[in-house]
């Protein structure tokens, strides 16, 4: 039987991981490692002996704070955490992802850190984080060190994260009071679907132009993507025409795949309809208030 | 933990899945698994009040914490509620996902006492079911509340079974967790079996020495191969095809073949790598599809077939070359399907033991006594040396009509005189067990001025996959059904199923005729568009109508009533035409379109006797048992042929105590396929039940019309205690009169069809390619409902099938192999669907009954692509029509 650890503080569990002779298996909500498990067993590969590091009973990780200038998402915050919480529209997009994960049970169990921790090309929660220009808090007994998501996340399944680490917590700045944003998910069927491609965007337009816009598209390239180009095109555009603002040409730098889920072609065409949609929904709201 | 109320201890490693615990440590298998990795949600439990996969929860995560299964609803008044909702509504079928989708339920129902629909579409989202269509599940949830103190179900009186809508008759166990499926009982003693499968397409191996291996796991017991059949080591639909190996000897012909298995205790087996075993792999080039398997030269994967056409079906009638030439308008087109995968929820298992010289077999299957032919083959004893006992069925749909744990575990139990157990993981269910054929298929079709059909060619090419199965039944079906259910003076048809190093392709809901009726109902509405003649109008106009003769020159003189379908149809297709016109005006991106297409479907087998035998019997103390051998998967059958044997003996269904496909205690009903059992074992089980009403009669001396009645043990007759001495019985058969199609496939393959029509309404986004669908209105000619519930259960379950057979689903042999790849229809899939049942007696039928199983999934991929091309004149040809397909097809 292999070590099974499941400590109860957060001292305690980077201990544990210091101490541990070999990098264990470190277990959040286990949506992403038991599936894992059962597609090994199916062929018989070699099953996981290494010993497991338990975060859930870790005190303090599970609650989303309010920290002045940034909200502080713990590792314990799950989907359904993150999609039932009170929080500013600047997370309208994230918390719409978190409602699109998987189905109820998934998001009941899996964590919005494991999910970025997994490093799927196609984990939800990255681009909406991204646009919210999210940073990753890690933790060691060496230290405390903080990562943007996007120097975080190294490519498909590879994080920044080093064998005495755990990933702790998100630090998430706040936006402009203002401030909306939104998510679009395509896949295939209606619940329980990896998407083909998802985007998330935070618009910010006092006085009816954009000062600051942040898109992010994911499925489309090994880790999903800002759009510094069409960003900074949409800079001073009124909300109501953004929508046409977005070109093939700004979503040049992403490098989808074709897989049994649909063509890189049709990914990349898919990406600049969603955005405009995205786009053109959170343009209603912002003319309303502006 | 606190589990239904209870505390329990358990002693188990943390990291153990909550399901396995649940299951093996607590004994509460009421828990299902289905894919231990979240995907089908059969699992589901109530964890504090949360809905969790229990296969995703590490026991240390439980600890402490509350957990409520399906054992604990009952004592729980919304539980309760919700178990009779289930059964009152029909919304459990096999009942495999029952469970699961109650927990859920319950889960909304603690906070929404009488939810919305969405609400519960949310709630339910992450727990698939294979077998309902997931509307009468919907209803069920939001009805829960008004069972909260409604009475016990009330079960029909004596004389009024048929056409009830009677809650099924092995439904408790379905909703209460009790139900024994192939994986939830097994002697403790039992060794576990796993097989090693194939991860090549197409390989020679050599097993080495094992001893190292047994060295190293003490708790293996042995290593099964080809060397340890005690008989023969082939298997197989068909009595002279047994091409498949047990255990592959040496040559692996397909990603998921057998090559050896594992026997020991559980933890050892599975705590082998396959890595470890001495197996020296050569790697041969794979015949990827038909095409390259027909190619000149190319390799044969049998002997027997040097061509790799395993069959050829053909169907020739008239001069079709002078009709085409003569006629007003030609359509053309050539379409191209995938693999489809059952994906039934429950994964194949069982177990067996030998006693003495005779072998017994528990296992999830939909036909016992093909089992019984197979195990006795390859233990090589004779046939009354074999007992397969049926257990509880998680789904089917044709893939358990082919043997997969039973001869491995026979084997085994035979050899090592211990009992076996095996449950196969979701991954080598998909990877081993058959799949729907691919079918390429080119067609041509004619008209004249009128819009009156003159002529049909159909080619056919279905990619049977590595051995036969059911490959030559699908030949010999799809021919004979090719044209549709119209009148067609001239056809050429032919189908060819060809080998390749794919899994075989056996029997799936339709046997290759929803294949062939996507390339025929996209002909009708390019001929009915050219001819300038509505959609639906050009249908009936060439419907078959009672009294006509088909294409294999079968007169059918009853029971046509496709003609009915199409008009009841018709005032709904105009309103969801004019509705869809009306959103179309208003512009968009989403176009919106109505398809319509028909089916017929033979029933039964093609051409062959498929007879069913049927026994009830009244023993003197008045015990009276329906001896029933008829698998009910999921579709009904217990509950149907109950009704039907009930009113023929005049007694109501209460009455009846039932013995259930086990082969030492039944007689052979045939297999749960061809969509027979309501009508071929339900004439057995009415000739049955007038015998043992004749039987009475004569020993009371009493006229037709006598009234049965059983009180307290004894029989009266018109109120007439009579004493019985001995036992009665009563034995009915029925083999449907056919007669075998000769070359040119002309004969009389069926005794009766059933027919239908369906309607889709959906909506299409032109720049995504996506499909929504907003309703489905079928109209099915059943001859006779016995059950309605049933029946439209039947039809829900086939239509969502019929979406993901259009829509969603493409097995690819080691890229979909899991149910997060493979995507079948979830309850956010499944649109309103408007049942209208036509009843034009079938009079070789019971009561006028015919069957519903396969018809109901024919036509509903054909109205999706009629829809689709009706929204926005595109033509799918490639199947499933995935958004970027459509999309695709759209812009050429
Ligand atoms: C049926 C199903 C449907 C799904 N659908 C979706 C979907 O639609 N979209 C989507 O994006 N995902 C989906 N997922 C994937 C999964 O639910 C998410 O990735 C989930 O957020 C993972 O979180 P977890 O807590 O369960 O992680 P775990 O499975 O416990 O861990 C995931 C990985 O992260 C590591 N890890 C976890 N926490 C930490 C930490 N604090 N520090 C360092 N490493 C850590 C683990 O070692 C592991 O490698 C689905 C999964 C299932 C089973
Ligand atoms: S068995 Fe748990 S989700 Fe399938
Ligand atoms: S009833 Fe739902 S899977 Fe069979």
């Amino acid at each position: 039987m292999t070590a099974y650890h499941r400590p109860g503080t957060l001292a305690e569990a980077l201990a544990l991981l210091a101490a541990a002779p070999a990098p264990p298996l470190l277990l959040a909500g286990g949506t992403d490692v038991y599936p894992a498990r059962a597609g090994a067993a199916a062929w018989g590969r070699a099953p996981d002996a290494r010993a497991v590091l338990d975060l859930s009973a870790i005190a303090g990780l599970a609650s989303i704070e309010d920290r002045g200038d940034h909200h502080r998402i713990g590792a314990g915050v799950t989907w359904a955490g993150l999609r039932d919480a009170a929080l500013p529209a600047w997370f309208d997009g994230l918390r719409a992802a978190a409602g699109k994960v998987g189905g109820a049970q998934v998001q009941n169990r899996g964590t919005l850190l494991g999910n970025l921790c997994n490093a799927s090309p196609a984990a939800d929660g990255v681009p909406p984080l991204l646009a919210l220009d999210a940073t990753v808090e890690l933790a060691g007994v060496r230290g405390v060190r903080r990562l943007s998501l996007g120097a975080f996340i190294l490519g498909n399944r590879r994080t920044a994260l080093a064998a005495d680490e755990l990933a702790v917590a998100l630090l998430v700045p706040k936006a402009s009071a203002e401030a909306v944003a939104g998510f679009e998910k395509l896949g295939a069927r209606a619940y329980l679907v990896i998407s083909i491609v998802m985007v998330a965007a935070v618009l910010e337009a006092p006085g009816g132009r954009i000062a600051r816009a942040r898109l992010a598209v994911g499925a489309c390239s090994e880790v999903a993507q800002r759009l510094p180009a069409l960003e900074a095109a949409l800079e001073g555009v009124a909300p109501a025409e953004a929508a046409q603002v977005v070109q093939p040409a700004h979503l040049a730098g992403l490098a989808p795949i074709g897989d049994v889920r649909a063509t890189a072609d049709y990914r990349q065409e898919a990406a600049v309809v969603l955005l405009r949609r995205l786009l053109a929904r959170l343009a209603a709201p912002l003319r309303v208030a502006a | 933990m606190l589990v239904n109320g209870t505390a329990r201890d358990v002693a188990a490693a943390p990291e153990t899945r909550l399901s396995l615990v649940l299951r093996d440590a607590l004994g509460l298998v009421g828990t299902k698994s289905g894919c231990d990795a979240g995907d089908c949600g059969a699992c589901t439990v109530l964890l504090d009040g949360k809905q969790v996969c229990a296969c995703l929860v590490p026991l240390a995560q439980a600890e402490g914490g509350a957990v409520l299964t399906v054992e604990g609803l009952a004592a729980l008044s919304l539980g309760a509620a919700l178990q009779r909702a289930f059964l009152a509504h029909g919304a459990a079928q096999c009942g495999f996902c029952t469970p699961g989708m109650l927990l859920a339920a319950m889960e909304l129902l603690a906070v929404e006492p009488r939810p919305a629909v969405a609400a519960v579409e949310v709630a339910l989202g992450g727990v698939l079911c294979r077998c309902t269509g997931y509307r009468k599940i919907i209803d069920a949830v939001c009805a829960a509340h008004s069972f909260l103190d409604a009475p016990a179900v009330v079960l029909p009186a004596a004389g009024a079974a048929v056409g009830a809508r009677m809650p099924r008759a092995d439904g408790q166990p379905k909703v209460d967790g009790a139900e024994v499926y192939g994986a939830d009982a097994a002697p403790a003693d039992a060794l576990w079996l796993r097989p090693v499968r194939s991860p090549h397409a197409h390989a020679r191996f050599t097993l080495g020495d094992c001893a190292p291996l047994y060295a190293r796991h003490p708790g293996l017991v042995r290593v099964l191969t080809a060397a340890d059949v005690p008989g023969r080591n082939g298997f197989g639909i068909y009595p002279d095809i047994k091409d498949q190996a047990v255990f592959a000897a040496g040559l692996v012909r397909y990603r998921g073949d057998t090559v050896c298995a594992l026997v020991g205790e559980r933890a050892a087996v599975e705590a082998i790598a396959v890595a470890e075993l001495p197996i020296v792999w050569e790697v041969l080039p794979a015949l990827a599809d038909p095409g390259a398997a027909l190619a000149p030269g190319a390799p044969a994967l049998h002997d027997r077939w040097p061509d790799n056409v395993l069959t050829t079906g053909r169907l020739a009638c008239g001069d079709v070359d002078a009709a085409l030439a003569g006629a007003a308008h030609v359509a053309e087109g050539a379409w191209q399907t995938g693999f489809v995968e059952h994906a039934y929820i429950e994964p194949e298992a069982g177990w067996a033991r030998r006693v003495g010289d005779r072998i017994e077999v528990h296992a999830s299957t939909q036909a016992p006594y093909m089992d019984l032919e197979e195990v006795a083959g390859v233990l090589g004893i004779p046939q009354s040396a074999v007992r397969i006992v049926p257990t509880a069925c998680g789904g089917g749909f044709g893939g358990k009509l082919d043997v997969a744990v039973q001869p491995m575990i026979a084997v085994a139990a035979w050899v090592l005189r211990r009992p076996v157990r095996a449950v196969w993981t979701r991954g080598e269910s998909m990877a081993s067990s058959t799949k729907r054929h691919p079918a390429r298929i080119t067609a041509r079709a004619g008209c004249d001025a009128a819009g009156r059909l003159v002529g049909f060619e159909f080619e056919g090419v279905y990619d049977t996959g590595a051995y036969a199965s059911w490959g030559p039944t699908v030949a010999g079906r799809v021919p004979a059904h090719s044209t549709g259910p119209y009148r067609m003076p001239h056809a050429r048809s032919r189908a060819r199923a060809v080998l390749t190093n794919n899994p075989p392709s056996g029997a799936f809901r339709g046997f290759g005729v929803p294949q062939a009726a996507i390339a025929q109902e996209a002909l009708w509405d390019k001929l009915a568009d050219a001819a300038g003649l509505d959609r639906l109008e050009f249908r009936v106009l060439n419907a078959l109508r009672r009294g006509d003769a088909t294409a294999t020159g079968q007169v059918i003189a009853h029971s046509v009533g496709l003609v009915e379908c199409l008009e009841a149809l018709r005032p709904r297709w105009r309103e969801l035409r004019a509705e869809a016109a009306r959103a179309n005006a208003r512009g968009g991106l989403l176009r919106h379109g109505v398809g319509v297409a028909c089916m017929w479907y033979g029933i039964g087998n093609t051409g062959m006797s498929n007879p069913s035998t049927m026994r009830v019997t009244l023993a003197p103390e008045g015990r009276l048992v329906f001896h029933n051998g008829a698998v009910d998967i999921g579709q009904g059958s217990t509950s149907v042929l109950l009704q039907v044997v009930a009113d023929a003996v005049g007694l109501p269904v209460a009455d009846f105590a039932l013995v259930l496909g086990d082969t030492d205690l039944t007689a052979d009903a045939g297999k749960t396929s061809a969509s027979r059992q309501t009508f071929v074992s339900g004439r057995a089980a009415l000739e049955a039940g007038l015998a043992l009403r004749d039987a009475i009669l004569l020993r009371a001396n009493a006229g037709p019309e006598a009234r049965l009645a059983l009180e307290a043990g004894r029989l009266l007759v018109d109120g007439r205690a009579i004493a019985l001495e001995a036992p009665l019985e009563g034995i009915g058969r029925f083999d449907p009169p056919t007669v075998p199609m000769d070359a040119d496939g002309q004969g009389s393959p069926y005794a009766t069809y059933g027919f239908a029509a369906q309607l889709a309404a959906l909506a299409v986004d032109t720049e995504l390619g996506t499909v929504r669908l907003d309703r489905i209105v079928a109209a099915h000619d059943v001859g006779r409902a016995i059950n309605p519930m049933l029946v439209e259960g039947q039809i829900e379950g086939g239509i969502a099938q019929g979406i993901g057979l259009a829509l969603l689903e493409e097995y690819l042999p080691g890229r979909t192999e899991n149910l997060h790849d493979y995507l079948i229809p979830t309850i956010g899939d499944v649109p309103v669907i408007e049942n209208i049942l036509i009843e034009d007696p079938e009079p070789l039928g019971p009561y006028g009954a015919k069957g519903i199983g396969e018809p109901a999934l024919v036509p509903t991929a054909p109205a999706i692509f009629s829809a689709i091309r009706d929204a926005t004149g595109a033509e799918i040809t490639r199947v499933p029509a995935l958004p970027h397909r459509v999309l695709e097809a759209l812009r050429t």
